[in-house]
């Protein structure tokens, strides 16, 4: 195709404008736009589609945001003959139905033969989108213009850069303006023309928490590991590195030298053997023979028989590495940016890394928090059973399971899960309920005051109904779904933040111990419990009738075990086996608090809560280590205090 | 019970003292001579070899259910901890054997090599090979003496021996007892098992240490002939262990321990360092348990964290609380019921029963009936099976205060009430 | 006269409340000593401290010529030293036999590798026969001690104490549920003790201390309220006020 041709097709038709075509707007203002720039927009190069692409942009004309997104998607074809654009569909291989640009009218149906396809690059199609998104920023509908900022802010782009400053400056919404204006600052960071306006960006984000502005600085100060004679001067040395320092190992900075040239590679061990086994020649190497090669000695003997045969190199001997490294100096130099802007972007980003660290501190002080409240939920009905009663219940895991299961099949039924989590509670309080209650009477009643008859038997019914669950259930783990308002996080800045399920248990820990203090201090019942567990002969004289007691503190301690389920099963799967993750944590929170303590099973719980996270974060990789380190931990405390955080002292703890 | 109460002033040997002591090692020797006879390896084949293997990995659990019953029938100590200890044991041989055999095929592929191999190339390769299922190709210290199999047994000794030590010292130190004590030990165990749980633990995570019943070197011994050998050696362990038992409780020791467990305030102020005694018999049955592990394991071919997990030892509780503790046979008849009955249900041997309306599968099944059983045990028959021993030869045991199952808390709090 | 066992200002509090108030306290190497006193006086606090049960919050025990202290020792040190305890509720192992009882409190080597070595001698086993037959359970040494009446497990421990060999008896309250004849015995039997050794009888029963016919040590509120012979403190007004009379 001709230029020339083109051009004359354009000059005829600017003169003429009596072409035989459709009925076709030709003076349509965009279509006279289109037609200014015909020859960039047909042409297509990166280099000089520019100035198309803005003129139609900031020509203010209704029909150009339609233009642009048509162009991008390739569906804008031009008239060989007039040189007038027109929208395109394609009916088949040959046929197109035609729109005009203006209005889009349908013009009709044509063969395609006269119509070339304006098929952009993705380059062009990039500066289309960049100018679309000013369309979109510029959208009257404020939520068009709060997705094009998140687009931009995901993927950007050079071209954004100015776009978004015009649009900035119309920006009439407060809140949306602002956010504008962080986007524009980290465009500037990345794209910004002049040094100073990139370090002013730079500057202006001190101290601020986002992962958007580490991601834009961190590649601003990317380094390149160099090694020279001298260390030049100037500002695009990052910093000079030692070899054999924590940063730079020796053998990392002899191997640099070896890729620039400046050193001979050292022996290795396996091309030594290479080299040997290459000079075998009748079962010798350099006079040695091969048989006996089976000593790191011998072949270095064999080695240098070669060497002096001339059939092998020099190895670098260790005083030659140490001479190479004294001869060099290494060291980092900027490649990300130029110097100042990345020597701002360091210091800007230390800032930021020690409030990150402060924050960070935070964030586990809150996951230390909501995992000290899961223990003591899993613990809060022991701390009934085993602090109050002195009952060793080993099946008291089973029974969080079981709440576990009452959830699980409760969802089975009502599909609502606001409401099936409602009803769960109560039935999965009563199910354990009755089963704690059944237990002390079948079980426990004919064991008090033999604990470790108590614990054995317990054991048995441990085996037994995580045998049972998984009868019923099988093995898989099956899922306990959260209502939706439960579903998200709270999020108070990039680092900290605490699911809703997390603040719920949270909260349903401290209504439990509301309610155990309650019922302990403040009802009949507790009354009678503490009674009964001081001085049951006692207790019977006056009316208590023991026996009733401790069937009811039993079941509901085992009723709030139920619960607990419930409230574990939403955090985490529900398993035949889900108990028995959580019994030892349970007896060591207690026995950690100080037994018979409420407040002491609190400590205990967010002590051992805390202690696993810390742990977790000086060994981030590995959680089951902290579980090992927790569970040491744990026996050298009881070292220290065999009686727990909480001890009550004298006649009473020696009981 | 002992010979000061039946005749002052004479001296009888232990056998006759302990006419169990006798039977035990008759019926002990009469099995093993009859497992041999009907093995495949040296007999006439009615037993299979994987039968042989199974009653051979019986013997070791009736070795640490020995274990068991001193530390707990005798002494009063429930340890969570003692299968734990048994699977060290199996983990230490277990080294020795993956890696002396890795290293005769790592030897054998590097022969082809064109040039000997080093030293070190054949442990880089014995590492790569064992460590590969781990992304690891080093290796840990731990290994350190896993090519010497003395070393290595040694350890197979010392190293539960010492963690029983440390952890004995750390707890009887500071007077956990009871059941605070069982929460304690069953949390060491799980301290234990979670380590071994780590890929880094440098013993291959949960893929544990596997292919143990190949004793390297010794490819062209047929199975049905090794399976007898660890059979014997397990058999000549028990019969050791459990003369070592009975001559320990026999003595004044035993009656040591044996108050120590019905009433440990009083032992002191005899002036017994009843820490000191805990401590010997807590380690002793720790290193009794390793050496059942050193013989199971390559039995049993595979060793993984799994086995050390909390549940292993609460089973060898029901064991041996079910054969009956504070006496020795009592635990290793529970041990061998137990254990066997249980390969017999979970092997999905046992014959189904057909309710009509629903069938009753002993996979499923059998671990409630056991937990159950369990149950039932503790409330009815706290002496356990070894307790219809006493219905025959009509052992008269004291009515009033008091049993020989442990010390009875309640009798402790009138106490204090007196005070 | 030399102390044997010296208590010297010892205070000790159980949640505040004070069991043991400044009690000061010696005995001598071969004396006979009863401590009267009411419910809650602090007696067998006192022994618990002696014996190392209890820990005093302040003050200081010191133990025979070396005037070693005794805080500083466990239970189990402080009875190898020479100090023996009987109960006020006896204690004894009732899952062994009468003889394995009395073997067992025979004054021997207490470590774990000594005691796994001891085979009983003809001299221990003689030495058990006497000590049994003194306390007249000759023939049911090869009887559980469970088995035994209330009054015969009494005599069992007193027969342990006295095969420890100890240098101090702390008794308590040996004569409860005991016959005429029985308190009669056990008088004889302390106060042939207490020709060699000490011993501390805490007791209820005016009618036995008045037949021990030894120094009295009235105890109240946690520390000594009167000292002397039993005439000496009946008579006087404060003990009369508190325990005697009202």
């Amino acid at each position: 195709m001709s230029r020339h041709f083109l051009a004359i097709c354009l000059l005829a038709t600017l003169l003429g404008g009596a072409l035989p075509a459709l009925a076709q707007d030709a003076d349509a203002p965009i279509q006279t736009l289109l037609q200014e720039h015909g020859e960039a927009i047909a042409e297509s190069s990166r280099r000089t589609i520019g100035p198309a692409i803005d003129a139609l942009t900031d020509s203010g004309l209704p029909a150009a945001q339609r233009v642009l997104e048509r162009w991008q998607a390739k569906e804008m074809w031009r008239n060989e003959e007039t040189g007038l654009f027109v929208f395109a569909e394609e009916i088949d291989r040959d046929t197109l139905r035609i729109f005009d640009v203006a209005g889009e009218a349908e013009i009709g149906v044509v063969p395609d033969d006269g119509y070339d396809q304006l098929k952009p690059n993705s380059g062009i199609r990039g500066m289309i989108g960049a100018a679309l998104v000013r369309f979109q920023l510029t959208d009257p509908d404020p939520a068009v213009r709060a997705t094009a900022l998140e687009a931009i802010g995901r993927d950007p782009e050079a071209a954004h850069l100015n776009t978004l400053r015009k649009a900035l400056a119309d920006e009439p919404d407060a809140a949306l303006a602002e956010r504008m204006a962080r986007q524009e600052r980290l465009l500037t960071i990345q794209y910004g023309e002049s040094e100073a306006e990139r370090i002013e960006a730079i500057e202006h984000f001190a101290g601020d928490l986002g992962v958007d502005v580490r991601a834009a600085l961190n590649p601003l100060i990317a380094t390149r590991l160099e090694v020279a004679e001298t260390v030049p001067e100037g500002p695009e040395v990052a910093r000079v590195l030692e070899p054999g320092s924590e940063a730079l190992s020796r053998e990392a900075a002899h191997a640099l030298l070896v890729d620039e040239g400046l050193s001979a590679p050292p022996l290795s061990r396996d091309r030594k053997r290479d080299v040997l086994v290459a000079n075998i020649e009748g079962g010798m190497v350099g006079g040695i023979e091969v048989a006996s090669l089976s000593t790191d000695a011998a072949r270095d003997t064999a080695y240098a028989a070669l060497v002096a045969q001339g059939v092998a190199q020099p190895a670098a001997t260790e005083q030659e590495i140490d001479a190479a490294l004294d001869a060099h100096v290494f060291f980092e130099r900027y490649i990300g940016a130029p110097p100042a802007v990345a020597a701002a972007a360091a210091a800007v980003l230390t800032g930021i890394e020690n409030s990150v660290m402060v924050n960070q501190a935070a964030d586990l002080v809150l996951d230390a928090i909501s995992l000290g409240s899961i223990y003591f939920l899993a613990a809060i009905g022991l701390a009934i059973t085993f602090g109050v009663m002195g009952v060793i219940n080993m099946a008291h895991g089973e029974f969080i399971m079981m709440g576990a299961y009452t959830g699980f099949v409760v969802q089975q039924f009502v599909p609502d899960h606001t409401v099936s989590i409602l009803l769960a509670i109560p039935l999965a309080f009563a199910v354990t309920f009755a089963a704690g209650v059944a237990m002390e009477r079948l079980v426990i009643r004919w064991l008090y005051h033999r604990p470790l008859e108590t614990l054995l038997a317990t054991f048995g019914v441990s085996i037994a109904l995580q045998q049972l669950a998984k009868n019923i259930f099988g093995t898989q783990a099956r899922p306990l779904t959260a209502p939706g308002w439960l579903d998200g996080s709270l999020v108070f800045n990039d680092i900290v933040s605490i699911s809703y399920i997390r603040i719920a248990i949270f909260v349903l820990a401290l209504l439990f111990l509301a309610v155990f203090l309650l019922v302990m201090n403040r009802t009949r019942l507790g009354l009678e419990v503490r009674a009964v567990t001081q001085n049951p002969a006692m207790a019977g004289s006056m009316g208590i009738n023991p026996d009733r007691i401790n069937m009811l503190t039993f079941g509901f301690g085992s009723g709030i075990a139920g619960i607990a389920g419930v409230a574990i099963g939403l955090y985490a799967k529900v398993t035949s086996e889900m108990g028995s993750d959580y019994i030892v944590q349970s007896f060591m929170t207690v026995v950690v608090g100080g037994v018979g303590n409420i407040w002491g099973t609190l400590l205990g719980a967010g002590m051992i809560g805390g202690l696993q996270k810390m742990i977790e974060w000086l060994n981030p990789s590995n959680t089951l280590a902290a579980q090992t380190y927790m569970i040491l931990f744990i026996i050298l405390f009881i070292q220290f205090r065999p009686r727990g955080i909480i001890a009550l002292k004298g006649r009473a703890a020696e009981a | 019970m002992s010979d000061i109460a039946l005749s002052p002033g004479t001296r009888r040997p232990l056998v006759a003292r302990y006419p169990a002591l006798a039977v035990f090692m008759i019926v002990l020797a009469l099995f093993t001579i009859g497992v041999t006879i009907l093995s495949e390896g040296f007999g006439i084949g009615v037993i299979s070899t994987s039968f042989v293997k199974t009653l051979g990995k019986t013997l070791c659990l009736c070795l640490v259910a020995l274990a068991m019953d001193l530390v707990w029938g005798y002494c009063g100590i429930l340890s969570l901890g003692h299968m734990a200890f048994f699977g060290i044991g199996g983990y230490a041989i277990g080294m020795w054997l993956m890696y002396a055999r890795t290293e005769i095929i790592v030897t054998e592929s590097l022969a082809a090599a064109p040039l000997p191999p080093t030293p070190q190339e054949i442990s880089d390769g014995i590492a790569a090979q064992i460590f590969g299922v781990v992304g690891a190709s080093e290796f840990p210290p731990i290994w350190a003496v896993a090519h010497s199999l003395p070393l290595q047994l040694l350890a197979a000794v010392l190293v539960p021996g010492l963690i029983a030590l440390v952890f004995g010292w750390l707890a009887f130190r500071s007077r956990v007892t009871g059941v605070y004590l069982s929460i304690l030990t069953q949390a060491m165990t799980l301290a234990l098992a979670l380590y071994l749980f780590q890929n880094d633990s440098g013993l291959r995570g949960n893929n544990g240490l596997s292919g143990l019943q190949n004793l390297p070197g010794l490819d062209h011994v047929a199975q049905s002939t090794v399976s007898l050998w660890f059979f014997w050696a397990s058999a000549l362990a028990l019969a050791l262990g459990y003369l070592l038992c009975t001559w320990i409780v026999s003595g004044k020791f035993g009656s040591v321990i044996r108050a120590i467990r019905d009433d440990e305030a009083r032992v002191r102020f005899l002036g017994y360092p009843v820490e000191a005694y805990k401590l010997f018999v807590f380690t002793v049955t720790a290193v009794i348990a390793a050496i059942g592990g050193v013989l199971y394991y390559p039995q049993a071919g595979i060793v993984n964290p799994a086995e050390i997990a909390p549940i292993a030892s609460i089973y060898l509780a029901v064991w041996v609380a079910i054969g009956g503790r504070g006496r020795l046979y009592g635990a290793v008849i529970g041990a061998a019921l137990v254990s066997l009955l249980s390969t017999w249900f979970t092997g999905g041997q046992a014959p189904d029963i057909d309710l009509g309306f629903y069938t009753i599968r002993w996979v499923d099944w059998w671990t409630i009936a056991l937990g159950l059983s369990f149950v039932a045990v503790t409330l009815f028959a706290p002496k356990g099976i070894g307790g219809l021993v006493d219905l025959v030869t009509e052992r008269k045991s004291p009515q009033r205060h008091g049993a020989d199952l442990g010390p009875d808390p309640g009798a402790l709090r009138e106490k204090e009430a007196d005070e | 006269m030399s102390t044997l066992l010296e208590v010297s200002g010892v205070s000790v509090s159980f949640d505040g409340f004070r069991a043991i108030n400044n009690l000061t306290f010696q005995i001598g190497p071969a004396e006979m000593r009863a401590v009267i006193g009411p419910n809650g006086a602090g007696k067998t606090t006192f022994m618990d401290i002696v014996t190392g049960k209890t820990r005093p919050d302040k003050g200081r025990v010191l133990w025979g010529e070396k005037s070693q202290s005794l805080l500083k020792m466990s239970e189990s040190q402080i009875a190898q030293a020479g100090i023996g305890r009987k109960f006020q509720r006896p204690t004894v192992f009732e899952d062994q036999t009468v003889a394995e009882n009395l073997m067992l409190a025979l004054k021997k080597a207490r470590g774990p590798l000594s005691v796994l070595r001891f085979r009983a001698a003809k001299e221990d086993r003689e030495k058990v026969g006497a000590l049994a037959e003194e306390i007249g359970l000759a023939v049911a040494l090869s009887r559980k001690a469970g088995e035994l009446s209330h009054g015969q497990k009494q005599w069992l421990e007193i027969g342990m104490l006295l095969a420890q060999e100890p240098r101090l008896l702390l008794v308590d309250e040996p004569a409860a549920g005991m016959t005429p004849a029985e308190r009669e015995h056990t008088t004889a039997i302390l106060v042939e003790a207490a020709r060699t050794r000490a011993v501390v009888v805490v007791e209820h029963d005016m009618e036995f201390v008045r037949r021990l016919d030894c120094r009295v040590t009235v105890l109240h509120e946690g520390s000594v309220l009167a000292e002397g012979s039993l005439d000496f403190v009946t008579s006087n007004e404060r003990v009369i006020e508190v325990y005697l009379g009202r």
